[in-house]
């Protein structure tokens, strides 16, 4: 970089405020309406900025209690969605990428095909199949299909990141005197941390984000998350929703995604298995 | 600390390719002992059966007088360096070594007490904070060779550790070893294939050829009395020479000229046609530089020297020759199996360094006769092997049996090149 000439690094920049400029804007405007008083956004007014600034939106969307029964909802949903998905999505990859056995290949690309499959096309089928075994509107009639969603994604990206881990640290560990589960547990997690914390993640917002199950399998605040909420907040007619209300409901749904990124990015550093071995 | 048993050690992949076949080898309690062989030889998979990470096809894996075949990894108390050390590097250096002490939940105390030790032994007392991926490749090299030590392991296991490390580190990491496995006094398996590695580590010396044990002896006895022509041009830098050879009477009759060689090596070369007779370059000496005494008509040729190296101490000397076809295809094959590849079949020649031959020159060599090894072309064995002092040479004729189990591993796959 520091090579580069002058006339380089001023596209490079400008480059850079474009595409932060496009990708920013929508989540500043969102920013903006949430500080907008009810008047000012049904007004037509099309300033940026909020005339006069308030914080009444947020007073009154965490006076709501539907949303926060919704918010909790989603976090409990997520949360259990992720750490299931990951702990067997580790347990299927490290199969895969370690064990010869029959069927494997059969194992991914089924895997894929679940992951193929458009959700919507699900929705009729596990309602129905829902309200028989009586899972319609509970926490795990949401965790399960989202664990299944998800199952797919998290198993290729860790099984990838398996593969990646040279088999001799492995076997160092059992000659060491570790039992197979004890080199998995205390070589082969560590190393494959960054793999499992990506598929975490991407667990995750599948799960925080959903909202064709969510609406569709949900008839109550019971178990009805963030997303699927947001949808029954209605103004005083059709013609007027409250942007204002749904603008800080998003800024609030947002903000646990950001804080989660900058928590997990530190854990997700590439390279991690440099000096394993000569490279 | 024990002794290791291997009897009869079969191991056959699932495709059916012939890895180590047959190899009865006996490591004594606190002997060093060597495999060693080109790539492909089946001494990797060898140690890997010791050490449990491969399962036994068939035969018996002794250690410390106890059948260990079923036994997982973890149950044999062996300590093994990896070629590419294989160091944890989630951990410290300090967590690498403690390692094998935290599976056994070793007291705190206790690993410490053992990591100092076994850190101040290998010199990285400053380094055990640090995590691998900040050292050297010799400062790895001694980090897992710490934790290799940190534990009593009945024996240790090395497979092809220094070949990571260049030229200079590997000579010093060698003495290292050989210090530190005189002192421990723990049985030893070193797998390489660097024959210097071999010759100055090892109390014995395990010769591999495509998973056939071919001699089994101290360095001195492989290089002095070599079972085949396989040994004799693996082992010893620069490698022996190859000369067709054909004995009368006391007389061998090389390219160059006759030699007298002495009578009981005669006696054991006759009517046998045209043989390979084996010529250490250092048993080859510039005429003029030597004590006029010892310089006997019968044992000099002269000759045109094509190349010659000069290194201060001593200079190689080059001379080509022409060689009949019948042994020709032999010494090629023979190359092959070496990992070499010769253009042209020549005579290397260890001199004096005070000697003044130049390239171009018609010297006068002088050969050791007594030293003159006579192979069967056929078989590649050592007629003339005193087999007093040739340690242990399976019985049958292992080069051949190595070159058909070559031809099975070639039919499985035929670009094998697994180490």
């Amino acid at each position: 970089m520091a090579k580069q000439s002058g006339k380089n690094q001023v596209g490079t920049w400008i480059g850079f405020v474009l595409i932060m400029l496009w990708c920013l804007f929508p989540v500043a405007w969102i920013i903006s309406l949430s500080f907008k008083s009810e008047g000012e956004t049904g007004a037509g007014s099309a300033q940026f900025l909020p005339k006069e600034p308030t914080f009444d939106n947020y007073k009154a969307i965490i006076d709501n209690p539907d949303f926060t029964r919704a918010l909790i909802n989603s976090f409990g949903i997520s949360l259990i969605a992720t750490v299931l998905s990951v702990i067997f999505a580790t347990l299927a990859a490290y199969a895969i990428a370690r064990l010869e056995f029959r069927g494997k290949r059969l194992v991914l690309s089924l895997a894929l095909a679940i992951a193929m499959f458009p959700v919507v096309a699900l929705v009729g089928p596990l309602f129905d199949m829902w309200t028989t075994f009586g899972l319609f509107n509970t926490w795990p009639g949401l965790i399960i299909p989202y664990m299944s969603f998800t199952l797919p994604l998290a198993i290729w990206t860790l099984s990838a990141f398996f593969r990646e881990i040279p088999w001799e640290m492995e076997q160092a560990a059992q000659v060491d005197g570790a039992t197979s589960w004890q080199a998995f547990r205390k070589v082969i997690v560590p190393l494959a941390a960054p793999g499992v914390f990506t598929a975490a993640i991407l667990t995750f917002f599948f799960a925080w984000n959903e909202f064709v199950l969510a609406i569709s399998l949900t008839s109550t605040t019971s178990s009805r998350t963030v997303p699927a909420q947001m949808s029954f907040f209605v103004g005083p007619d059709p013609f007027n929703p409250p942007y204002a209300q749904l603008a800080t409901a998003s800024v609030i749904v947002t903000l646990p995604v950001i804080v989660i990124v900058l928590l997990f990015q530190r854990k997700i550093v590439a390279g991690l298995t440099s000096g394993a071995v000569k490279g | 600390m024990a002794a290791i048993e291997m009897k009869n050690i079969v191991k056959q992949y699932g495709d059916g390719f012939p890895a180590v076949n047959d190899v009865s080898i006996d490591v004594e309690d606190g002997e060093f002992l060597i495999l060693v062989g080109p790539s492909g030889c089946g001494k990797s998979t060898l140690l890997r059966m010791i050490v449990g990470l491969e399962d036994i096809t068939d035969g018996d894996m002794v250690i410390g007088g106890k059948r260990v075949n079923d036994l997982a990894p973890r149950d044999r108390n062996l300590s093994m360096v990896f070629q590419n050390y294989a160091l944890y590097p989630h951990l410290t250096v300090y967590e690498n070594i403690a390692f094998p002490l935290r599976l056994q939940n070793a007291s705190d105390s206790e690993v410490d007490e053992k990591v100092r030790e076994a850190s101040k032994t290998l010199e990285l007392d400053e380094h055990l904070e640090r995590k691998p991926g900040n050292l050297s490749g010799g400062q790895r090299q001694r980090v897992a060779m710490g934790r290799a030590i940190v534990r009593d392991a009945e024996a240790f296991l090395f497979d092809e550790p220094l070949s990571n490390l260049d030229a200079k580190l590997r000579g010093q990491m060698r003495t290292e070893i050989s210090r530190l496995q005189k002192r421990l006094g723990i049985t030893t398996v070193y797998v390489t294939h660097d024959q210097t590695e071999a010759m100055t580590l090892g109390d014995r010396v395990a010769v591999l050829k495509r998973g056939v044990l071919q001699q089994h002896a101290t360095p001195r006895e492989l290089y002095e009395n070599p079972a085949n022509l396989f040994v004799a041009g693996f082992i010893g830098s620069p490698p022996m020479n190859f000369l067709p050879a054909t004995v009368t009477g006391n007389q061998v009759e090389l390219p160059f000229g006759t030699v007298t060689i002495p009578e009981e090596k005669a006696a054991k070369a006759q009517g046998k046609g045209l043989l390979i007779a084996g010529i250490r370059p250092d048993h080859f000496e510039d005429a003029s530089v030597m004590d006029s005494d010892k310089v006997t008509d019968e044992a000099t040729f002269s000759a045109t020297v094509d190349v010659v190296e000069w290194l201060g101490n001593e200079a190689y000397a080059y001379i080509p020759f022409e060689a009949p076809p019948e042994v020709q295809e032999q010494l090629q094959q023979l190359e092959r199996d070496l990992d070499g590849e010769s253009l042209r079949t020549q005579l290397v020649v260890s001199l004096d360094g005070a000697s003044r031959i130049k390239e171009g020159d018609e010297a006068t060599i002088w050969v050791d006769a007594r030293k003159i090894h006579l192979f069967d072309p056929s078989t590649g064995e050592n007629l003339t092997m005193d087999a007093d002092h040739a340690g242990i040479v399976p019985g049958g004729n292992a080069m051949a049996k190595a070159e058909e189990v070559g031809k099975e591993q070639d039919d499985v796959k035929p670009e094998a090149s697994a180490t």
